[in-house]
């Protein structure tokens, strides 16, 4: 079920505030956020936001077609290296 | 012959059903056009008047976006997944697929047919 559209799109407070004091403020400057399933809003368009990983922050720059996923959907938390080969030695790393 | 949304022609079928030779239109759409023009679903495309395929015509011109015009919308949706870098684009690029599925097993339709052993993948 999505959810109600009475609430709004779901953004975690703390990063609203932050993008609003930057926005008011006329600064651009990384955010560090472990908010993954916060909705990418219209206010936060041209910003930096680090997004957690599970590891790290990775920077991300919002582009406008970016506006309704979710933070995490930039941030992967997984790193596939591959299967083995027969042999024990790993394969090449396949993230492109 | 009836020649309808490009290169589409399929001859001794119902139109009903030969409509659907149409890459976006299915037997839904087709039923809802014929009701739509008010045609017979079960005349045969042979035994179509011009006026009536012209109808036809008109009413998918109208109401339907299909073939060509179906396909690149739907390419460039995928393209706009990928290029702004998401999870769902990133799935796409890989040929895995992109809902949350499972890819131990199965998987096979975004997958493709299976590979030789060795668990060697395409990439």
């Amino acid at each position: 079920m999505s959810r109600s559209l009475k609430k709004g799109p779901y953004v975690h407070e703390a990063l609203a505030e932050k993008v609003e004091r930057l926005n008011s403020a006329g600064k651009k400057e990384i955010i560090k956020t472990w908010s993954r399933s916060s909705m990418i809003t219209p206010d936060m368009l041209g910003h930096t936001i680090a997004v957690h990983d599970g590891r790290r922050h990775v920077p991300i720059y919002i582009v406008e077609d970016m506006v309704g996923h979710r933070l995490g959907e930039f941030a992967p938390t997984r790193v596939f290296r591959g299967h083995r080969l027969s042999s024990d030695k790993p394969t090449q790393i396949t993230r492109k | 012959m009836a020649r309808i949304a490009g290169v589409d022609l399929p001859r001794d079928k119902r139109i009903e059903v030969a409509m659907t030779y149409i890459y976006g239109i299915g037997l839904t759409s087709s039923q809802k056009i014929l009701a739509e023009t008010g045609i017979d679903p079960n005349t045969r495309v042979r035994d179509l008047t011009e006026t009536e395929i012209t109808q036809l015509r008109e009413a998918i011109d109208r109401g339907y976006k299909v073939e060509g015009d179906l396909r690149r919308e739907e390419a460039q949706n995928v393209k706009r997944l990928v290029d702004i870098g998401s999870y769902r684009g990133l799935r796409h690029r890989r040929g895995l697929p992109v809902r949350g599925q499972r890819t131990k097993t199965n998987a096979r339709t975004a997958k493709g047919p299976k590979k030789a052993i060795g668990g060697r993948r395409k990439r």
